[in-house]
């Protein structure tokens, strides 16, 4: 097959690559430059981009460069300001993964003629005897992306492999080194690729909005502290809050942004047991009502058992309260084994009723 | 490269290899070499052998006339929208002003004049750089009149143009003689890479952007590149003595090219009109289809082209010269620059044209499908 694989300059897709030549592919490197602002960590930055470039030399295939920066803008980085005025907390990796990698790339790649698109992710594609397509945590429990790419439907499933999903963060590596690839040792990017070191996510925030001072109060409306910016506070936040020392300890249970108000609790507080989802999207079909799933709400978060207590709206009933999911995270609903995603969607802001 | 560069630079990377400024007999030769060089560029510049510098290529020329120009004298710099880098990177540096272009991308003679007039700025503009040949689309500029508004407004000023494009396709003297600082990259004529010639007014005010050891009369310091000088005033010879036959052989090809893929598909934008633009240039918008794409596939096809300048990561930049004409979106996306040399031939040409109406209908094709 023709194979696009998407080159980010680091160890995983670079052995990415590697394992589709080895599997006998035709195979084509790119690297998407998605951010043309300042960032020192991204992974579209100049460095990475020579890295992801000079593992293709090495391979001996060529390497293209897509300037999808607006697209990058559009759908991720305006989003993401976006949602910290309203008071959303987001995930902007996902949703690059969603705009950008298993949209406008594999769109690209098909325009072109290619008949996969790659990506170094820790995940599987797999076929169930129907032959329906199953998006399958990776092999390396501890490096499992699954949950950052649970968007794919059945028509992107069919168009995209996961080279190094069966093998382990340590095999990847040990195969780079083999290889004698120049991102064999280089670290695992962590932070989101738009935003600096230095300057962080207020510094970046900062130059785009202006923060509101927030009141922080109790669940009574008594006031216990304030801060510079509503915008930066997370639901279950409990540091940077202008509360007094000692007591028991305090957590923001809710972002009040029309009131400009933060609501702080104690950990019971915190709890919930019902979670509203939107912009739900499955695999394959939908489960049904009363179906057991494992949800997972962070990348790499426990996987936590629950029932499907409505459709549309979709909204989960975990077994034992947890803490309240941030409006704007990703939930991925897994099958009962924890094999494979079934779907998700985003973190709804409104508590479904019978909390 | 123009195999009488590279026969010319040979004897100067073995047997002649010394330091032209040096006393030895070896230097004397090399410096001979240099003399004789620099009377040849003199020639086909229209212009006294002690105004030749070599430099580096276009950018250096770029960047010293006018930083030169700003760092002796001050005062504004003034430049079109759609300057190549090398210049309008400069001019927004020093916190210049840039005048827009026209559809065809021409400087707006009218808003050049009310700029030099404009009383913040009258009398205290320190260089006016406006290119002779679009780098992108190839569109001619009115350097003449130019020059007049120039000399009427700003009678101080330093008048640049780059002349990067122009040199493979119209005469040097006609413009050299319009203004005070020209300058070429080898490169565009069958030089070497690395390699340029800025054309510099005697006595003209300007200061040197690079200094050190005083070479090219404290204009331009550092060794001399002697077997790049040998070859670039080697193959700028051969381009002047053949310019004419060039330009009118590669005409016909230029619009066989294009007629070829305007008669085939549909939706092309001819971006500039064929006689506001010179020979060796043929750009395209075509409708609904991205450069990325066309410029991979025609890899595949072998055929070699591009879009728009390129950043440091390699990814192609919307054009700024696009966007300054005015060409919507639409079209802008689906830049397509075909440029076409001395080595070009109309089987190549037939080759291109068949390639891309081949690549455009694949893409148009697909789309629909994706």
């Amino acid at each position: 097959m023709k194979v696009l694989v998407a080159m980010s300059g680091g160890v995983d897709s670079s052995v990415a690559a590697s394992e589709l030549l080895d599997q006998g592919h035709e195979v084509v490197g790119v690297t998407m430059r998605l951010w043309g602002g300042e960032s020192d960590t991204g992974c579209c930055s100049v460095s990475d981009v020579d890295d992801a470039r000079r593992v293709a030399q090495q391979l001996g295939i060529d390497h293209l460069v897509f300037n999808f920066s607006d697209d990058f803008n559009k759908h991720v980085v305006a989003p993401y300001v976006q949602a910290h005025v309203d008071g959303i907390t987001p995930n902007p990796c996902i949703e690059c993964n969603r705009h950008l990698k298993f949209d406008r790339l594999s769109e690209r790649a098909r325009v072109l003629g290619f008949d996969a698109v790659a990506t170094g992710h820790h995940a599987q594609v797999s076929r169930d005897a129907t032959g329906t397509y199953r998006l399958t945590r990776g092999h390396d429990e501890l490096k499992d992306q699954s949950y950052v790419v649970y968007m794919l439907d059945q028509a992107e499933l069919a168009y995209t492999m996961f080279p190094v999903g069966h093998l382990t963060k340590a095999q990847v590596r040990d195969r780079a080194v083999a290889l004698g690839l120049r991102t064999a040792t280089k670290p695992d990017s962590q932070d989101v690729c738009f935003i600096s070191k230095t300057g962080g996510r207020e510094t970046f925030l900062g130059n785009r909005i202006e923060f509101r001072k927030a009141a922080v109060v109790t669940a009574d409306g008594e006031k216990a502290g304030a801060v510079d910016a509503l915008e930066l506070v997370t639901i279950g936040q409990r540091k940077g809050l202008g509360l007094p020392g000692g007591g028991p300890k305090q957590f923001v249970v809710d972002v009040d942004t029309p009131n400009a108000r933060v609501v702080i609790g104690n950990e019971e507080q915190l709890l919930r047991t019902g979670l509203a989802v939107g912009n739900v999207m499955w695999a394959n079909v939908a489960p049904g009502v009363g179906e057991r799933v494992l949800v997972q709400c962070s990348a790499h978060g426990a996987a936590i058992a629950a029932t499907i207590e409505n459709l549309a709206p979709l909204v989960l009933r975990f077994d034992e309260a947890q803490r309240r999911i941030a409006p704007g995270q990703s939930v991925v609903c897994y099958d009962i084994t924890n094999s494979h995603v079934l779907g998700g969607g985003i973190a709804e802001a409104v508590n479904p009723t019978s909390n | 490269m123009r195999q009488e560069a590279i026969d010319a630079m040979s004897p100067y990377m073995s047997g002649i290899y010394a330091n032209p400024s040096g006393s030895h007999r070896f230097a004397r030769l090399a410096r001979k070499a240099i003399d004789e060089a620099r009377d040849d560029v003199a020639e086909a510049l229209g212009c006294k052998v002690g105004e030749v510098i070599f430099t580096s290529g276009g950018t250096e020329g770029d960047n010293a006339a006018i930083f030169g120009a700003a760092r002796n004298r001050g005062g504004i710099s003034i430049c079109s929208a759609a300057e190549h880098h090398a210049v309008l990177h400069c001019v927004e540096n020093l916190h210049g002003r840039v005048v827009s272009v026209d559809a065809t991308g021409v400087i707006d003679i009218a808003e050049l004049e009310a700029a030099l007039q404009d009383p913040q700025i009258a009398g205290n503009v320190s260089v006016v750089s406006v290119m002779a040949v679009n780098n992108e689309v190839g569109s001619i500029s009115p350097l003449r009149q130019v020059a007049k508004v120039v000399r009427a407004h700003a009678p101080n000023a330093v008048l640049h143009t780059d002349a990067v494009q122009a040199a493979c396709w119209q005469d040097l003297r006609e413009i050299s003689k319009l203004v005070d600082v020209l300058s070429v990259s080898a490169h565009k004529f069958g030089g070497p890479k690395g390699m340029g010639i800025t054309m510099q007014r005697l006595g003209l005010q300007i200061d040197p952007l690079i200094v050190g050891g005083g070479q090219e009369r404290d204009r331009r310091s550092g060794t001399h590149n002697v077997a790049g000088i040998m070859a670039t005033a080697a193959a700028l010879r051969v381009t002047d003595q053949t310019r004419n036959e060039e330009v009118a052989r590669v005409t016909k090809l230029r619009d066989a090219l294009v007629d070829g893929v305007c008669s085939e598909i549909e939706d092309v934008l001819e971006t500039v009109p064929r006689d506001k633009r010179v020979a060796g240039i043929a750009h395209m918008c075509i409708a609904g289809c991205e450069s990325e794409s066309v410029l991979y596939l025609l890899d595949e096809a072998m055929i070699c082209a591009s879009a728009a300048s390129a950043c440091a990561s390699g990814a192609m930049e919307p054009s700024h010269v696009l966007t300054a004409m005015g060409v919507d979106k639409q079209h802008s996306m689906g830049a397509l620059r075909m440029s076409l040399g001395h080595t070009t031939t109309e089987s190549e040409i037939d080759r291109a044209v068949n390639a891309v109406v081949g690549v455009v209908r694949q893409l148009r094709r697909n789309k629909i499908k994706a």
